[in-house]
Parts: structure tokens; sequence; C-alpha cells
């Protein structure tokens, strides 16, 4: 492997920055997501879920299919403030 | 980064058939409560937590840690809670990324600065030096403010925010290091009295304790239920978001009084924030996300600073609140249940006050000190007509 394999882009996670998350115990992609930060950049995880996952999976013995994505979050792409700033209230009770 | 890391997770080992106590919820509260007891030399002590650590309100919260609050115990225990986090890094080894940049409350109307002043007054007394300050005085800590529709602002200099995750891994590692053992993905489905002990049924074996505390935040009344305890706090979602990080340039966490509204910029740069949203009141526990929390959090942050609008929100989640009628907790022993000690009910300000809490709760059940919370915040207080109740509530 490399000396340095960039998994994230966005938060520069590395190859060894997951294994060693990893080696502390974590092994769900939510865990290995807050520990690292890997998917908390402006991809929010579209870019680098998969490989962070293929290295969990290399790193703690699980099958790949074993491991479940983290939640998704809104919004889908990073947006302005303003492009909220107008929507209707929720109708319903307050 | 090549030395082999201590380990900082819980586990899926198995459980053991007996323990001394029994925690039930791996968020902060649970943790900080484990590694206070085994720091202290208590043996046995086992956490049960439903899913990882974190996944609860303790990862989910904007890390403030304030000590503006309406009632002299708030005050005095989070001047010491304070003072832990301000030594948690160095003495547990883990970056909390800790920044002690000060709390700026805006008011509109002369109600909230009437209550305020009493709050300050009383804040005073216990020498936090919280100040009733100027709109042009905000405005000088804070230039991007729209301060001209606000009344007044109190500000503490010597509040803070933290990144909420590390203080759990750190409390979770050190504990694991003094003998806890912390089993992550192993929810409790049945509880049981046997003899003089409780029967725990989870996905993972059971376990035997003559002691149980129930630390499961919103989840608590669940827990409760399970034994045939009713408790009377109940869950509320809380929405909050984050932004693209940004150059640094807020100092204080910032928050209106009367939106609920309030909002810090992390260490990383980003902006983290929420606003209060009314729902009606219900037992179920919703995380989902809604557009329209989105609508009214970015009404909030460009009225009171307009640039924001140029800002790139990069994601929204949601944590629940663990709320109770008078905005107090609920700890000790749960009458009629000898061994169950409740530790819930932090109204979504939980994660601030775990630090002090844990440690006064530790030296209740090793039986070496009872600090005054546990006869404020008893739960039979409901029945009995109730406490002081807290109003600095925000969210």
């Amino acid at each position: 492997m490399p000396r340095k394999l960039i998994l994230c882009r966005c938060e520069d996670v590395t190859a060894e920055d997951v294994a060693h998350a990893v080696a502390a115990g974590f092994q769900s992609l939510e865990e290995v997501k807050r520990y690292t930060g890997f998917g908390t950049g402006p991809c929010q995880g579209k870019e680098c879920l998969v490989p962070v996952a293929l290295a969990v999976a290399r790193a703690s013995g699980i099958p790949p299919t074993a491991l479940r994505p983290f939640t998704a979050r809104a919004p889908l792409a990073p947006t302005e403030l303003k492009q909220f700033a107008g929507l209707e209230e929720e109708p319903g009770p307050r | 980064m090549t030395a082999s890391p201590k380990r900082l997770a819980g586990g899926h080992g198995p459980l053991p058939a007996t323990a001394e106590l029994v925690i039930v919820g791996g968020g902060i509260m649970g943790l900080a409560l484990a590694y206070n007891l085994a720091v202290r030399g208590q043996k046995g002590v086992v956490v049960l937590e439903a899913s990882y650590l974190a996944s609860g309100a303790s990862g989910r919260n904007g890390g403030g840690l304030r000590q503006q609050w309406s009632t002299e115990m708030n005050i005095r225990l989070m001047q010491e809670s304070l003072e832990i986090c301000g030594a948690f890094a160095r003495d547990m080894g883990i970056n909390v990324w800790m920044r002690q940049g000060g709390y700026l409350f805006l008011m509109r109307t002369a109600e909230t600065r009437a209550q305020i002043e009493r709050n300050i007054a009383l804040q005073n007394r216990c020498d936090v030096p919280t100040r009733l300050i100027t709109t042009d005085e905000a405005r000088r800590l804070v230039p991007e403010l729209a301060a001209d529709q606000f009344l007044a602002a109190s500000y503490n200099p010597t509040d803070a925010v933290v990144f909420p995750w590390p203080f759990l891994w750190g409390y979770a590692g050190a504990a694991s290091r003094h003998g806890v053992s912390i089993h992550t993905e192993t929810p409790v489905t049945a509880i049981e009295r046997r003899g003089r002990d409780y029967l725990l049924t989870t996905a993972r074996g059971t376990v035997a304790a003559p002691r149980v505390v129930n630390a499961s935040g919103a989840w608590s009344p669940r827990v409760a239920a399970l034994l045939g305890l009713t408790l009377p706090d109940w869950p509320a979602r809380h929405e909050i978001l984050s932004t693209e990080p940004l150059k640094p340039f807020l100092g204080p966490m910032v928050s209106v009084l009367e939106s609920g509204l309030y909002v810090s910029q992390s260490t990383r740069g980003e902006l983290v924030g929420g606003i209060t949203m009314h729902e009606p009141r219900t037992n179920d526990i919703k995380l989902g996300s809604r557009l329209s929390f989105l609508g009214a959090m970015a009404r909030g942050l460009i009225e009171v600073m307009p640039l924001l609008g140029d800002v790139k929100v990069v994601r929204q989640w949601a944590g629940p609140y663990d709320l109770t009628s008078d905005g107090n907790p609920i700890v000790g022993e749960a009458p009629g249940w000898p061994g169950f000690f409740l530790c819930c009910g932090f109204m979504g300000h939980g994660f601030m006050m775990a630090p002090v809490v844990a440690k006064y709760y530790a030296l209740h059940l090793l039986g070496r000190e009872t600090h005054p919370l546990f006869e404020r915040w008893r739960l039979s207080r409901f029945a009995e007509g109730g406490t002081e109740a807290e109003k600095m509530i925000i969210g």
C-alpha cells in the first residue's frame, strides 16, 4: 500500500486513518465517520463511502456486504441559506 | 499513528452472567458515570448500549457549555463541569476541540430582560462574570450582527463550545482501562426482579445485578417501562444543521432567547446551530430531518447575521431532547424499586452537565457523599408539588 492513500478528499482521510479507527474499536461506518470525519465535507460521502467501506472491511475482516452505509443527510448538495429562507412555513399545529 | 491505538469504542463480547452495577445507555451520562465509578474503585460495572456510542443525543448536540442558568444549582454545577471539561484533554488524553469564546444571548423584549437581569445577579453571586450589555457592545463582539433589532444582550466570556464525540470516546476508553465492560449493539429487551437482583435480558444474553442505572436519555421511559415503572419525561425532536467551514470569525456562541436560535463556530470552522420548532407532544422518538427546519433556521440566521445568506448548508440532522415539566432532570433511586436508579430528563442540556453530574452520581452510589441535586431532582417531586423550575432551556 502507498504510504499515504487518501480515501476522503474533502476531509483528507487516509487508508491509514481508517485502519487506525478500526483498531480503536470503531467498526460500523457511522462510527468510522464520526471518528475520522470522512463523509462530513462538501460531498457528504458521495465520493468516499465505498472506498472507506472497503477499507473498513479489509481492516476489520467484516465482509463488505455486512456493512451498512451511514445515514444520508439533506441537503443533496451544499446549498446557500438564502435559498431556504423563502420556504413557506409548514402548515399544521404550532 | 503507527503505535497500536487505545480502544475507544465499545465491544460485542459475551455479557458476564452477573455484575455489581449495570448502566443502561452508552451516552455521555452512562459512560461518564461508568468512568467515575471505576476510577474510584467500583468493580463489576457493565454498560449496555442499544446502538453505537454517540448514537443518541450525546452525539447529536451542539456541544455548548454554559454557566448562564436561572437556578443556583445549575450555575454552580456548570461552573464545575466547565473546569472538568477544561482539564479533559489533559486528563483523558483526547482532543475535545474546546474553545472558550463565551455565550452571547440576545433579547428582544423587556420581559425577557427582566428575567435575564435576575439570572445575571444570581450568576454574579456565584462568581460567573456575566454582564448585561448594550447592542453596540454586542456588535463590537460580533461585527456581523444586525444588532439594532434587539433590546440588549447578556454575555459571559467564560462559556465554551466543544466537539461532543471525543468526550464519549475519552470516557469509554478510560472506563474500559479501569475494568468497565461496554457492550454496544446490545439493546435491553426485558428487566425483571430476581431476588435482590435485576435480571436484564438483551439481544446478546442476560446479566443480573443488584443495581441498575437508567441513563438512556430520551429512551429512559421505555427502559423503565420494561420494569413496569412509569416515568414522566418525554422525548422531543430537536433539529440542527452544519454549514461549510468558514475562516474563524465568530467568537461567542450567539443565541436569541425569544426564538431559541443558537449558532456557534466550531474549531473546524463550520457554523453549527438550531432553533425551536414547535411540535405536538408525543412519546415517539422522531429523528427525521425536515425542510421546514431549514427554512426556519435560514430565516433566523439571516435575520441575525444577514451576510450568512450566502453561506452553504452542508447537512442537517436531529437528536432527541429528554424533557420534563419543570425543566429539571430526574435522578436517584426509583421509589418502590430498590437498586433501580434514574439519571435522565436532562432537557437537551445533559451533555454539558454530564461531567459534573456523573462525578456526584458516582459518589452517591458509592455512599461517600450526597449532593443536594439528589433531593432537588428526585422523581417523587412531581407528585409532591414540584421544585424550582429552570427557565434557561434553549432550543
